[in-house]
């Protein structure tokens, strides 16, 4: 049960956005979060639908992955397009007291929900095509000029790498400890509120000491082997700039023009 | 009438999904009261699995399980009773304990069960004897145990709810050969006392040859064999071509009946051995 979720899961795979590099992506998605905000018009919508169903095509992942990360936002996602429809203005549908329904907000419903649903589908595709270590690799590359203002950006990128490392393996604990407390007769699924949330103590303390002796051995181990951050480190895999992220950045380039176009020549309509 | 029984019992992990995964395939066998029985197999044949699915942990995907007749999954919002009568001792037990006293942590399973103060008081302190625990360690924090005496601990708490059937699932893993050998006398104390029917599971052949009245053999999610401890570890060879291995004592019969000395090969202690060798030995000089 608890084994579903899927939280940043990375695919191996051979496409070309698994072969560009995580920085390259990265920023991409950064400006591709923008652009969709951006649009203000169908036209431009359409070209950054078009888009984006264009990229998770060539991440040669099944799109029923895809559905299944927006599974998880679902509910948000209904709710914000419910509370949409009844804000706006324009001509007005139908009406009840004080609740009415507009043309305009019907066109805010659509916006927010087609919005949201690409960006989430967009940002599964930097964490579905890239292994954490290679985008915990590029942050930190990214984040190297926060260094001036004494950031301590590798001890940022290393503990972020520590907690998706240990995201399933503590999963799995819990997996266990729930076990060995129902065999002993815990009960999680029947009762009110305050029962059910007392009968988490049993799953929650054990979980809570096994992952500070983690964290205790782990610290341990890398202070045996004198790790040190950053201070002369030299990597395995030096991330480079290849014609690929130049094609990818053209790419977008392209995109993001045509959106600003279609803006500029299309009536808004948001 | 036996008191665990298994019919054509089938486990498919992720049914429907391309992570799907036979764990256990057409498994069928009784367990008689009062009986031990070790289970083994290589890592990956699914003893683990099996051992959960018989304390309505895990439910089949197809068979039965039956326990003093009943199927355990006739009422599913029942199944609370299957576990307080199929008491389950996880690997690694020492991980789930969460109270605040050990006295506390071993109550916990006898409290689910609804029991009177008195009861349970009763029961945690016998629990605690059995499993070796002092008196004055029932009132510290079971942080402050060192791990054997956590693992005791967590034992107890299994122990106290007194189930029919008490499984074991790897105890003596991770302790040292000392720590070994008195948990599992300990729990051949229990099972002599108590008469409860119990079911270790283990890949020490040496732990297991030593106490077990029958063995279950698994191999990949299939039972291969359950008989007497002694024919199943004469099936020497049978055993190693699954990844088992045979006690050492065992091993070593089996190349003297290969060179032609006439031993049995049923041997399962080192002194057992000593004594046939002996004796083998004492016939030839008469000769």
């Amino acid at each position: 049960m608890v084994r579903e979720i899927t939280l940043g899961q990375y695919m191996p795979g051979k496409s070309f956005l698994h072969k560009i590099d995580p920085r390259t992506k990265t920023v991409l998605l950064i400006a591709y979060i923008v652009f969709i905000f951006l649009c203000r018009n169908f036209i431009s919508l359409l070209i950054m639908s078009l888009f984006s169903l264009l990229v998770i095509f060539m991440t040669k992942i099944s799109f029923m992955k895809y559905l299944k990360s927006l599974r998880m936002i679902l509910f948000v996602i209904i709710l914000t397009g419910f509370f949409n429809i009844f804000y706006g203005s324009g001509e007005v549908l139908w009406q009840w007291q004080q609740l009415k329904i507009t043309s305009g907000g019907l066109i805010n419903a659509a916006f927010v929900i087609v919005r949201i649903s690409m960006l989430m589908m967009v940002s599964s595709v930097l964490t579905y095509t890239t292994s954490p270590t290679d985008l915990t690799d590029g942050l930190e590359r990214l984040m190297k000029p926060l260094k001036i203002f004494h950031v301590k950006v590798h001890e940022i990128a290393m503990m972020m790498t520590i907690a998706l490392r240990f995201i399933p393996v503590l999963l799995e604990e819990t997996d266990k400890i729930m076990n060995a407390q129902k065999a002993r007769g815990a009960d999680m699924e029947s009762g009110n509120l305050i029962k059910r949330v007392k009968s988490l103590i049993p799953v929650l303390i054990p979980l809570f000491v096994s992952a500070f002796r983690r964290a205790g051995d782990l610290a341990t181990a890398m202070e045996c082997r004198c790790y040190n951050g950053d201070k002369n480190r030299t990597r395995m895999k030096v991330l480079h700039f290849s014609i690929k992220d130049l094609i990818a950045l053209l790419g977008c380039l392209v995109v993001f023009a045509a959106v600003i176009v279609g803006n500029m020549y299309f009536p808004a309509v948001i | 009438m036996s008191v665990l029984k298994a019919e054509n019992i089938k486990l498919v992990y992720g049914a429907g999904t391309s992570f799907e995964k036979t764990a256990l395939d057409d498994v069928s066998f009784e367990i008689e009261k009062g009986e031990f029985v070790g289970i083994i197999g290589h890592t990956g044949s699914g003893k683990s699995t099996l051992v959960q699915l018989l304390n309505g942990l895990l439910k089949p995907t197809e068979g039965r399980i039956y326990l003093n007749g009943k199927d355990i999954w006739e009422k599913p919002k029942k199944i609370r009773n299957v576990r307080f009568k199929v008491g389950m001792v996880f690997q690694y037990p020492e991980y789930q304990l969460f109270e605040e006293t050990v006295y506390k942590d071993i109550a916990f399973g006898p409290k689910n069960m609804g029991l009177e103060e008195e009861e349970i008081d009763k029961r945690v302190r016998e629990a605690a004897v059995f499993t070796g625990l002092r008196e004055d360690q029932l009132e510290a924090s079971p942080f402050e145990l060192s791990g054997g005496e956590k693992r005791r601990a967590a034992i107890a708490g299994v122990i106290a709810m007194d189930p029919e059937v008490l499984i074991l699932d790897e105890p003596t893993a991770g302790l040292d050969p000392l720590g070994r050998e008195a948990l599992l006398s300990q729990i051949a104390d229990f099972h002599r006392v108590r008469k409860n029917t119990v079911l270790l599971v283990s890949h020490s052949m040496e732990d297991i040859a030593r106490i077990s009245d029958r063995i279950l053999v698994m191999s990949k999610g299939r039972k291969v064999m359950l008989d007497s401890t002694k024919n199943v570890f004469s099936h020497g060879r049978e055993l190693e071509s699954i990844g088992l291995k045979v006690p050492q004592i065992t091993k070593i019969m089996m190349m003297l009946k290969e060179k032609g000395v006439n031993v049995d090969t049923s041997v399962l202690t080192v002194e057992k051995g000593f004594n046939e060798i002996l004796n083998i030995l004492s016939q030839k000089t008469k000769e």
